[in-house]
């Protein structure tokens, strides 16, 4: 499959980059790992005039904390994601949640941001970056603004960010300990899009109780969706088993999937459910110490020590 | 349409060419360059068979356009026999018989050979993850779990060289 033709420019600096898009605003795509772009382009699914890509930029390819807060650079892999030791320590939501996208070969080219960037609803950092409070940093013509996770995702492929701007920067604020998170996916293959993902972040109080939860949904919705009631029920609760099951239910409650290949909405609001009690429970077990390896799809079993509560 | 005057140092080759910016490097491997050992297989990102390496890291070659590759090293399958002599892992897939139809084999060798390059004794888990992004419908994948195995042993014991050429002066330029 070949794409349409399309002009292409590789610019040296962000200023240049957004100075561009801003002139072709409506007819140009920033292309950065391209494994979402490229395979639209292919299937003409997309047919933009011109093409910038920033992989020439330098200086962007980072994922650091600095000042509190994690920060992910426009051009950083998923593969960076995966090997930044910052990312194992406090942030092992994230580790979990790239295990699982796609796969090796194209997590060495999609970058994190672009995931966010492209609002599909199928893409697994969305659910995580709700779950974690994240704010995104766009960069257009008139400077910078920051918006939050939760005011992002607008609808199917639909975000906050304007046809002149480009997603520089995510800040995922550092988790106040003691702290943890996980993301769970239930997928028919390596590679597929979720049945349903579930993205669970708590922080604990004193008896190690709930102090906060956040929790993402992934590919239930025409978006990622922030299960807010089962965050305000869990708080203040102890992560007892009753809690914990009655947490799942309603965030199964606010799922809102439709019937594909991948199953019923039932099944899929039943998998929601499944996967959310799991996923607070290992994230609790993290929080308390436990030292939990990334849950991957073909070694779940609800036998796992780890899932027991 | 544009025209984009890129240099790519192909196996150790520095070739420059005009491409037009749509041109996949798939295309551009096989079509300009003709080397064929690179296969298409779903076209789509889902089957690997187009797996090269990118300045050492593996990728799917369908899924970048030739333009994104100038200045940059690839490593096809062409390049890992060296002096006449096959790859460890080549010989391991033929030792092993850790193909049937072959049509994977090219993009499966490159993702063992990055594995391997990185983690000379991955477990038999780290080497089912590296893989997991090529697809192989014969085999059952038992054989080239054996076969990357046998080509992590062998390299260990011989200290084998990477025979992926790093982004570097290149030796000659053709075209």
């Amino acid at each position: 499959m070949i794409p349409s033709s399309f002009d292409y420019l590789a610019p040296a600096t962000l200023g240049e980059a957004v100075n561009l898009l801003h002139e072709h605003a409506g007819d140009a795509k920033i292309l950065a790992g391209g494994q979402s772009l490229i395979p639209m382009l292919k299937l003409r699914l997309a047919e933009p005039a011109l093409l910038i890509d920033i992989n020439r930029i330098p200086g962007l390819g980072y994922v650091d904390e600095r000042d509190g807060s994690l920060r992910i650079g426009a051009l950083a892999r998923e593969s960076d994601l995966e090997t930044a030791s910052v990312v194992r320590q406090r942030y092992q939501i994230l580790n979990d949640t790239t295990a699982v996208i796609a796969d090796p070969l194209v997590r060495n080219s999609a970058t994190v941001c672009g995931n966010i960037a492209h609002g599909d609803p199928g893409n697994d950092h969305p659910a995580t970056m709700l779950a974690l409070e994240a704010t995104f940093v766009a960069v257009g013509p008139r400077g910078e603004r920051r918006i939050a996770a939760r005011d992002f995702f607008l609808g199917l492929f639909s975000t906050a960010l304007n046809e002149d701007e480009i997603l520089e920067e995510i800040v995922v604020p550092r988790p106040t300990a003691p702290a943890a998170g996980a993301y769970l996916k239930l997928e028919r293959k390596v590679g597929d899009y979720a049945t349903a993902g579930v993205a669970v972040q708590l922080t604990l109080d004193a008896s190690g109780g709930c102090a906060r939860a956040g929790i993402g949904l992934t590919n239930v919705g025409a978006m990622a969706i922030e299960a807010v009631r089962a965050q305000d029920f869990l708080r203040n609760k102890p992560l007892d088993s009753p809690t914990i099951a009655q947490a799942a239910e309603i965030a199964a409650g606010e799922a809102d999937p439709i019937e594909d290949r991948r199953g019923s909405a039932d099944y899929k609001r039943d998998v929601v459910r499944v996967l959310t009690a799991r996923a607070i429970r290992i994230a609790a077990n993290r929080a308390a110490g436990a030292n939990i390896a990334t849950p991957l799809p073909f070694t779940y079993s609800p036998s796992q020590a780890a899932l027991r509560s | 349409m544009s025209k984009h005057s890129v240099s790519v140092t192909v196996n150790g080759t520095a070739h420059r060419s005009e491409v037009e910016a749509r041109l996949l490097l798939v295309h551009y491997l096989r079509d300009e360059l003709r080397l064929t050992g690179t296969h298409i297989g779903c076209d789509t990102t889902h089957c690997g068979a187009c797996t090269v390496l990118l300045d050492g890291k593996p990728v799917k070659s369908c899924t970048l356009f030739a333009v994104q590759a100038d200045g940059r090293s690839v490593s096809t399958v062409e390049g890992l026999e060296l002096g006449g002599e096959l790859h460890a892992v080549q010989k391991a897939f033929k030792e092993e018989h850790a193909l049937q139809c072959g049509f994977c084999t090219p993009g499966m060798m490159m993702s063992a050979v990055a594995l391997l390059e990185r983690n000379p004794s991955p477990s038999e888990l780290e080497i089912r993850q590296a893989i997991s992004g090529n697809l192989c419908r014969c085999t059952g994948y038992v054989n080239i779990v054996k076969a990357i195995q046998h080509a992590a042993a062998d390299m260990r014991a011989t200290r084998h060289t990477p025979a992926y050429v790093p982004a570097q002066e290149p030796a000659q330029v053709s075209r």
